[in-house]
């Protein structure tokens, strides 16, 4: 489903990803996971299409197309939805109008017609019931006033209602009581499927406790220094980073 | 790497869509003004010796006034006597009494505007004044406000009609001295509306006007003056487009509200005319004085305006707090794209006791443009318990544009409470991509951006008014990021 090879990446002139690779296939769940700075949220960036990030080689297959050639909105329009670490603010404009406006320019884009009111607001509050989320968040302003776990699970609604193909989950876990985590953690598990892929990026082993990987990779200086099971996760929860960066210095 | 100023800077570019002239001939003043135009146009109106005599102290009151300067706007000199004081389409003479009679060309005008006119009276259930250049060319729905004892009428029949209600508020709210502009107003004015809701009606429905500049270097100038008698109600609608000219136009309007005893006046607005070119070569001045009194006890005027038009804004609606517990508002959007420029904001000037007010002003600029909110909040020492609440926020779109915000206070009495909160806001690129990475295209992303910010404003207009502002706005900055 995606394919990304010898991937090379520079933001305001640094050199952050250098000759990654990762290939993920439908139905299977990743974990990728490195210190700070390693390029984990560059790798989840670039995927997405940010203008900030300069694709200085590689290449990066989605379905088949090529992917560094779409705009950002036509990568989400083909099933790539990003959730963010630091989700913005937007003040004044209704959560759901947002999130209606993204279910019907995915529908668009799939030759579907707009989504019924109706059916958009039962859909909605289902899954907000399910993450434990008050129903009022949907007239507030997207994310505006918003906690750190209520943004979290803000991008875990929006994940869930426009039911991508491939989810790149930028550091959801980060700043989230075990509540949320758990919340969130469940919303990610529901919508496991063969159709579909999940990439965790991710500091810590604890979000991994939730879900269960089939993959988990390890980023260092922006490659891919070590690949394995959830056992992996496990290992380098109890040796620390600096065993991966002394394997990729190796 | 495509930073987010170059995006930014594209976004902002949109070629004007009302730029078409209708191919009427009007019959207009040679350029130049001084007493004997002032005497032509009033006779043209078949106007009585006292308006006559009201113009011409106006006009020499004019002339000892100086051209304001202190406004946060750069243009070159006006040369007064370069501009025609009078056009009216041909048709003045022979007024049509129904639509089928109205020059089929006008109507056409109206239809590339998307107002269909008979259509949006009809099926919107709103009187519509036409003032197409500067005579009124039809009036709809007269009966059903008759029955209800409504005057809405050109201000031109106002005069021969009801000259005692129009010799009575005329200047009443703003005096023909009152600055350079009301001044030039009240000497040269062609024609405009008048409304008077008579004691305790509700006004059946929603009044609009659409003005139209339309005769090249012809300055317009506009009267139009609302009177709400005791425990009545109007609201009053009023928006104009104008077509693509190379030349500054000149329009200094003024419009006074009345508001009696338990008087309500909601004045919305959607001004939409010529910005000038991305170079910034033509496109409206307008200079506007727009004021009104609360002059009963439990009045309330309310003013909205969407601002997305004109080369050059100048315009402050104000309110006079006169009666006990007078409530005065003020909502205000205002974009100004490529070079345009603003100085816009209100005056709220706190006179009777427990007044109060609000205001709020949502700013935006892109491309090149500079905007200016200017505001005065003013309590008088005899204004006891007067409150006042300024919300004014701006938003960039773009590095090379400029908001300034100039809040004035002046507090005599004590007990008064008043707040201000000032934000200034980008959209950021972030913003942006968030949208675009939820499917949304950038120009979607930022219409629902500058709709978000604009929402409290936008709520304040009627339904259908809030449509066509939200669907002006997004036009106004169309090509503003991409």
């Amino acid at each position: 489903m995606l394919d990304i090879k010898d991937l090379k990446a520079r933001v305001a002139g640094n050199d952050i990803l250098n000759g990654l690779s990762l290939s993920v296939q439908a139905g299977e769940v990743h974990a990728i996971m490195g210190p700070n700075g390693s390029g984990k949220s560059t790798l989840a960036q670039v995927v997405a299409g940010h203008d900030d990030y300069e694709v200085t080689g590689g290449s990066v297959t989605f379905k088949d197309k090529d992917l560094l050639e779409l705009e950002p909105e036509d990568r989400a329009r083909e099933g790539i939805f990003l959730g963010f670490q630091y989700p913005v603010e937007i003040p004044g404009v209704n959560n759901a109008y947002l999130l209606k406006a993204a279910m019907n320019a995915r529908r668009e884009h799939r030759g579907e017609g707009e989504i019924d009111s109706f059916e958009f607001l039962k859909l909605a509050r289902e899954k907000m019931a399910a993450l434990g989320m008050d129903p009022k968040f949907l007239n507030r302003g997207v994310n505006e006033g918003f906690s750190g776990g209520e943004k979290k699970r803000n991008e875990i609604l929006q994940m869930a209602m426009l039911e991508p193909e491939l989810a790149i989950l930028d550091e959801t876990d980060s700043g989230l009581d075990i509540d949320a985590l758990k919340a969130v953690a469940a919303g990610v598990n529901a919508l496991r499927s063969p159709e579909r892929a999940i990439v965790l990026v991710t500091h810590y082993q604890r979000l991994l406790d939730y879900i269960e990987p089939d993959f988990v990779h390890v980023l260092s200086q922006g490659r891919i220094v070590r690949s394995g099971d959830k056992t992996l996760a496990l290992e380098l929860e109890e040796k620390g980073y600096d065993w991966v960066r002394e394997a990729a210095n190796a | 790497m495509a930073t987010e100023t170059e995006q930014l800077e594209s976004l902002v570019n949109r070629r004007y869509e009302h730029g078409f002239v209708t191919d009427i001939a009007t019959e207009s003043l040679p350029p130049g003004l001084d007493e004997d135009v002032v005497r032509a146009i009033s006779a043209r109106k078949n106007e009585p010796e006292w308006l006559l005599e009201w113009r011409l102290q106006a006009y020499r009151q004019w002339l000892e006034m100086e051209e304001p300067e202190w406004a946060h706007v750069h243009y070159p000199k006006i040369d007064y006597n370069a501009i025609s004081y009078f056009a009216a389409p041909k048709s003045d003479e022979d007024r049509p009494k129904s639509l089928d009679e109205v020059d089929p060309k006008l109507l056409e005008t109206y239809d590339k505007l998307g107002i269909p006119l008979h259509e949006r009276a009809r099926l919107a259930g709103v009187a519509v004044d036409a003032v197409f250049d500067s005579v009124s060319v039809a009036t709809t729905f007269k009966e059903k406000l008759s029955e209800a004892g409504v005057i809405f009428c050109s201000f031109s029949e106002a005069v021969v009609e009801h000259p005692e209600l129009v010799k009575k508020y005329l200047g009443s709210v703003v005096p023909r001295r009152d600055n350079f502009f009301a001044a030039l107003n009240s000497a040269v004015f062609s024609d405009g509306s008048f409304v008077y809701i008579p004691k305790g009606v509700r006004c059946p429905m929603e009044l609009s006007t659409y003005f139209r500049i339309n005769a090249a270097n012809t300055g317009q100038f506009e009267r139009t003056l609302v009177v709400a008698d005791e425990g009545s109600y109007v609201s009053y609608l009023e928006g104009c487009t104008a077509p693509m000219r190379d030349e500054n136009q000149l329009h200094a309007a003024v419009v006074e509200l009345v508001a009696m005893e338990d008087a309500e006046i909601k004045y919305s607005t959607v001004q939409n005319w010529y910005p000038g070119d991305e170079e910034g070569k033509g496109g409206i001045y307008n200079f506007v004085t727009k004021r009104g009194d609360c002059r009963g006890a439990n009045s309330k005027i309310s003013w909205t305006q969407v601002e997305t038009g004109s080369a050059i804004t100048w315009k402050y609606p104000s309110c006079l707090l006169r009666g006990a517990n007078s409530v005065g508002e003020f909502y205000s959007v205002a974009v100004t794209n490529n070079l345009q420029q603003a100085d816009t904001g209100t005056k709220m000037i706190h006179i009777g006791p427990n007044t109060s007010s609000t205001i709020v002003s949502k700013g935006i600029s892109a491309g090149r443009a500079q905007q200016a909110y200017r505001g005065l909040v003013k309590v008088m020492p005899q204004a006891k318990g007067a409150r006042n609440h300024t919300q004014c926020d701006s938003l960039l779109i773009g590095k090379d544009c400029g908001a300034h915000t100039f809040p004035y206070m002046e507090i005599r009495n004590p007990s008064a409470k008043v707040e201000h909160e000032a934000t200034t806001s980008k959209i950021s690129a972030n913003q942006l991509f968030y949208c675009r990475q939820r499917g949304i295209s950038e120009e979607d992303a930022v219409n629902m951006i500058v709709n978000g910010f604009c929402k409290e404003v936008f709520k304040e207009l009627p339904m259908e008014f809030a449509v066509e502002a939200q669907a002006l706005l997004n036009v106004s900055l169309e090509g503003a990021v991409g």
